[in-house]
């Protein structure tokens, strides 16, 4: 799989990761026996491809996670992917993934990604999973001012001005709530909108999905912070299922882009925590994608993973992805406006001064009123001079 | 009987002039950087209003340099001879077409009204303006020289500074327009040349 380079290997979908081994069938489609001679033959370094072919298609489908990762990057272009794009650098996943003892350098689940500020060249055996393991902390040579940014906003916030711009769109909304409607005759329903992507799935529900999206910005260090099944929550604003850790006191935090995915979702109504459903199943097993009831199918899930109340509900949730593939070519980065700016992209990080997006009113209030009056002053002094003589003229001559 | 005298050096009104040209656009690139409009984009606004920042520091250096050399520092030494006269004149006999109580010499050419005000821009404004901008422009270096200081703060005393600027350049524009015409007195800046009042 990772590292097979004939293209002939592919796993049968419900088989638990084996391939098929004889002809086999599912969801109308044919699956021929993979000759595990020619995949073994032809093993090598890993290309995109060999990454793609699972991380561009998590959730089930082309994009519909990550926003940044989808098969567009296969055949990037340089404004799609500056480092994936053969007329770009041309890089494979590896060239910044890199492995230390078949360990592959990224983020897991509670582990930070690399972002201590260290060089790597390329002869050199280790991490190399921040920009600035290539780039440097000052990468910015015709406006060096810039360089000053980066103790407080990553590469990714700038360099990717939006996220899914090759043309694949992503997941944005998902609610389940909607699940569960069927035809008069029976029969499951299925909207797509013009991209082929289900707006709606009897199975899943409700789904929105965009293209070319304009990212959330958080502060993050590197860290998330998860609600597990134990964590209970308030209902009534969105339950962040993870969230960034880090802020503006954070010296090791920056400003980064997030693709901020949201839906609603069954949970526990009177412990407020989240709760398993069961999905995939046999009719009468409680699984909902058979049977199509929340209530059944959170009860079986439930069964040896934690207390349960019995009382169900459905919640807001939401989720940060955090962007940083998909890096434009440096004429597309953002412009300085597009942040130093009244409501610019980050008018919602609060707790520090931004020029050109934060004033202080009273001040402001105060300069320009005494600004205008100044300017009435020196008017109403200047009419006077024109004024006063005139009048004296006319009694003079009367 | 009038008297033409040449009141300001070549020098002088080439500061003048520069310094003119430096500090409004400071004010207008400032006040883009600040979000009240847009003209230049912040980029180039922000690129435009560091090289005038750096050239008015030159300009100022030379300008120092020049005060204390001719001695001309002595002209800002303020005085509060007379200085009733002044007020009087500006508020009340003005308006009388009464000539203008204040004798001006290329060795005395500021009144004490104009010693303050220009003591004040000097001593006061423009190193607020210079030293809180400094602070602006190195705030990522600050740290490393063993200053702690908030950027907002330092935002709020430059933005105040040009305010103050502001407010100095509207009444010193009106200000040039109280002479025998409304341009006798910018033209004598331009040209060095100033008609006085001959007193007997």
């Amino acid at each position: 799989m990772c590292h097979e380079r004939s293209g002939a290997y592919k796993k049968f979908p419900t088989d638990c990761g084996h391939p098929a081994y004889t002809e086999k069938n599912f969801g109308g489609k044919a699956f021929a026996p993979v000759d595990l001679n020619t995949v073994a033959k032809s093993v090598g370094k890993p290309e995109l491809r060999n990454c793609g072919v699972c991380h561009f298609y998590g959730g089930g489908d082309d994009g519909v996670k990550h926003g940044d990762l989808d098969s567009t990057l296969l055949s990037a272009d340089r404004e799609l992917d500056i480092h994936m794009s053969k007329d770009g650098a041309g890089l494979d996943c590896a060239s910044c993934h890199t492995t230390v003892n078949h360990e592959i350098a990224g983020r897991y689940y509670t582990e930070p990604a690399q972002m201590e500020r260290c060089l790597a060249l390329p002869k050199d055996y280790c991490n190399r999973m921040s920009c600035e393991s290539c780039h440097g902390a000052r990468p910015h040579v015709e406006n060096a001012k810039l360089n000053d940014h980066t103790d407080k906003v990553s590469c990714q916030a700038c360099h990717i001005p939006t996220f899914s711009r090759g043309g694949k769109s992503t997941l944005m909304w998902w609610d389940w709530s909607k699940a569960g409607n069927h035809a008069d005759d029976g029969k499951m329903i299925v909207k797509k909108d013009p991209d082929g992507r289900p707006t709606y799935h009897t199975m899943k529900g409700e789904m929105r999905w965009e293209k070319d999206v304009t990212p959330v910005y958080a502060w993050y260090n590197g860290g998330m912070e998860y609600v597990t099944l134990n964590d209970t929550f308030s209902p009534d604003e969105p339950v962040r299922i993870n969230r960034p850790e880090g802020g503006y006191e954070d010296a090791s935090a920056r400003i980064f882009p997030f693709k901020y995915f949201q839906g609603r979702q069954v949970y526990d109504a009177q412990a407020n925590r989240l709760v398993v459903t069961k999905l995939f199943g046999p009719k009468g097993s409680g699984a909902y994608w058979s049977d199509y009831d929340w209530q059944k199918s959170v009860e079986v899930g439930m069964a040896g993973n934690g207390d349960f109340s019995g009382e169900i509900g459905f919640v807001d949730t939401a989720m940060y992805w955090p962007i940083t593939h998909m890096v434009a070519p440096k004429e597309d980065s953002l412009q300085c406006a597009a942040c130093h700016v009244r409501n610019g992209r980050l008018a919602s990080l609060s707790g520090f001064y931004m020029p050109g997006r934060d004033r202080a009113g009273w001040l402001d209030m105060t300069g320009w009123s005494l600004v205008v009056l100044s300017i009435l002053g020196v008017a109403a002094h200047g009419l006077g001079r024109v004024l006063f003589p005139f009048l004296r003229r006319k009694r003079d001559e009367e | 009987m009038k008297n033409k005298i040449n009141m300001y050096t070549r020098f002088e009104r080439l500061w003048h002039w520069l310094q003119a040209f430096l500090i409004i656009s400071l004010a207008i690139t400032g006040f883009e950087l600040h979000g009240n409009y847009r003209v230049f984009g912040f980029e180039q606004a922000h690129i435009l209003h560091i090289q005038a920042a750096w050239s008015l520091l030159i300009l100022s250096a030379f300008a120092v340099f020049w005060h204390m050399t001719t001695g001309q520092w002595r002209q800002y030494i303020p005085t509060f001879k007379n200085f009733d006269k002044i007020l009087y004149h500006y508020l009340v006999g003005i308006f009388f077409n009464e000539p203008h109580p204040y004798e001006k010499t290329p060795e005395a050419k500021l009144n004490p009204l104009q010693r303050l005000s220009y003591l004040a821009l000097k001593v006061f404004i423009l190193p607020l303006l210079i030293l809180s901008g400094l602070a602006y422009f190195f705030y990522n270096q600050l740290p490393g020289l063993g200053i702690s200081i908030g950027l907002r703060p330092l935002a709020l005393v430059h933005t105040a500074g040009a305010f103050l600027m502001l407010l100095f350049l509207v009444v010193h524009v009106y200000m040039t327009t109280t002479g025998g015409t409304v341009w006798s007195y910018t033209w004598a800046m331009v040209t060095g040349w100033e008609e006085v009042e001959e007193k007997e």
